[in-house]
């Protein structure tokens, strides 16, 4: 197993309404879905945002989509209505997200470059 | 005697909020062969802000969409295409009207306006006073006024109005989605629940505009878009069996495939399984996506379950003045220059009326957008923001002098102040019977 960012194995794009927001993550390659599925549990993405998110986090499965998808309640400091944050939308979050790391099998396959000039 | 199959209906996605690209529109209706344009303009935020200025004078919808409608208008006349919009705003009927003049000065004989009225449920909600989904409270309990209460329409009364005939069809809050729906309900007749969500899908993947043909998706060297600076807006061609058709126009800028369009299909849902809408609660679980095409999509399998029987309803109330003041330092040691001008901030505020305001600081570079409590290395330059809900427009002004005043008393080579004070609205939510929210068209022709 080697520790690789998730932005190697999926996208993602966020929303939001109110104060809660959307996480998708979506797999590059359609047969890295199981793996993502065991690696990005609820629980991860509610460790991950651990500072910012006070309410729970609910992940749904899109097996057809190759795409698992979260929802974060109570994530926004009281969304675009009440935060002062200067990303009130939380809109660069899905880029925070993919910052995550998970293990990987080296199975001697070739990732998706993850661009960056740290990787 | 078999009828032919009614053809596909052909609906440009032309805007995903009231600033958005007009280049982009235009390319739709002059390259796009749509019968359908539909504009979406309204955020969440936007009507009971869109109230508030109509309050103060204002025309209670963009004064931008007079010039948009005298480029769309003449364009759609040409090519037969129909402009459904929520650019009604706060006004539908003032909106109409300006449409209709719009027209007219354009010589376009024959057209007509439709304005979709009955989403304004202010003097509903002040007799039903129901309870808020954020406070629990009853909605006359509010510490501050009632700017706008508006209900979240759904597709019927807009596929009345195309039955009608009509060929711009404004409307105030209405689902995003139901701009795309009511001219589908009227072409194909639909009823059952899967065509609802069929109708819905193809309205959720065009109400962002160039978020379904590859806009707010780069990530160069990483997934990458050509031709940003010429973005296509999408089309969604829906069939009669149920299935949607995405494309762009030819020659523009742009990507669709499933990476792109998978995105689109959940932004801002919740439960992909519950999606919901007044027209039908949407299914998401069996879609499938086919790529068709280099730029061309197919999505099936969308099902739809009835529809709850209340109506979502955005209550809009004053919230104060939000104000926001920066300053730069930069070289070495910048960030303990910003952080001292911050705690000398910090410390003012606590002597004076602002102590209790609700208020935040950023070092812009290092930790405005990062994770809290993650350090990352210090940059060469460094921002300060400072960020305060304040009660009234003299607190919000006393904040922008504490931190103007930084440049003469606060931490060596301090720079670049500028700030912004804007009258916040707060958005709360409940719920109506839709039995009890009811519409009403009006048309106006150009003779």
């Amino acid at each position: 197993m080697t520790m690789t960012p998730l932005r190697a194995l999926a996208h993602s794009r966020t929303g939001d309404k109110g104060d809660s927001q959307t996480l998708s993550v979506i797999a590059y390659d359609e047969s890295d879905y199981p793996l993502l599925r065991a690696a990005i549990t609820a629980e991860a993405v509610a460790r991950h945002f651990a500072d910012i998110v006070r309410g729970p986090v609910t992940r749904y499965e899109l097996p057809r989509l190759f795409t698992l998808h979260f929802v974060l309640e109570a994530a926004l400091a009281g969304g675009v209505n009440d935060s002062l944050a200067l990303d009130t939308h939380g809109k660069s979050r899905s880029s925070l997200l993919l910052d995550m790391m998970i293990d990987v099998p080296e199975d001697g396959r070739t990732r998706h470059q993850t661009g960056g000039e740290h990787v | 005697m078999s009828e032919s199959p009614v053809a596909p209906l052909r609906i440009g996605g032309g805007s995903a909020f009231f600033n958005d690209r007009l280049d982009a529109a235009l390319e739709l209706v002059e390259h796009g062969r749509i019968d359908v344009l539909m504009v979406e303009t309204l955020a969440e935020r936007t009507l009971a802000q869109l109230q508030a200025g109509r309050n103060g004078g204002q025309p209670g919808y963009f004064p931008r969409l007079a010039d948009r409608l005298e480029t769309l208008l003449p364009a759609c006349h040409r090519q037969g295409t129909r402009l459904v919009s929520n650019g009604g705003g706060a006004a539908t009927q003032d909106a109409a009207a300006m449409a209709h003049r719009v027209a007219t000065q354009a010589g376009l004989r024959g057209t007509v306006v439709a304005a979709v009225l009955g989403d304004d449920v202010a003097e509903l909600v002040r007799q039903a006073d129901p309870v808020l989904l954020e406070t629990g409270e009853r909605a006359s309990r509010l510490a501050t006024p009632m700017l706008s209460a508006n209900a979240y329409l759904g597709a019927a009364p807009i596929a009345e109005a195309c039955r009608a005939g009509a060929h711009v069809v404004l409307t105030g809050r209405v689902t995003d989605s139901a701009l795309a729906l009511g001219p589908l309900l009227a072409h194909f007749g639909w009823t059952a629940l899967d065509d609802l969500a069929c109708g819905i899908v193809a309205g959720h993947l065009l109400e962002c505009g160039g978020q379904a043909t590859g806009g707010y998706f780069a990530d160069p060297g990483v997934k990458d878009v050509p031709g940003l600076d010429r973005l296509g807006f999408p089309i969604a061609e829906v069939a009669a069996d149920r299935s949607i058709r995405i494309s762009k126009p030819p020659g523009t800028g742009g990507r669709i495939d499933r990476h792109v369009i998978t995105e689109q299909l959940l932004y801002e849902v919740h439960d992909p399984a519950r999606y919901i809408t007044p027209d039908v609660v949407l299914d998401l679980t069996d879609v499938t996506l086919q790529q068709e095409g280099p730029e061309q999509i197919r999505l099936t399998g969308m099902r739809g379950h009835p529809a709850p029987d209340t109506l979502k309803v955005l209550i809009g109330v004053a919230a104060g003045q939000h104000v926001e003041v920066e300053i730069s330092y930069a070289g070495l040691g910048a960030r303990g220059r910003a952080e001292l001008a911050a705690d000398i901030i910090q410390r003012r505020l606590a002597r004076n009326r602002l102590r209790d305001v609700p208020i935040r600081y950023d070092l812009m570079g290092v930790n405005a957008l990062a994770l809290p409590g993650r350090d990352v290395q210090s940059l060469p330059e460094v921002r300060l923001r400072v960020a305060a809900r304040c009660p009234d427009l003299a607190a919000a002004e006393l904040l922008v002098t504490e931190v103007e005043s930084l440049y003469v008393n606060g931490p060596a080579g301090g720079g670049g102040v500028r700030f912004s004070i804007r009258a916040a609205v707060r958005t709360l939510t409940t719920f109506l019977p839709a039995a009890d929210v009811s519409t009403r068209i009006d048309y106006l022709e150009v003779r």
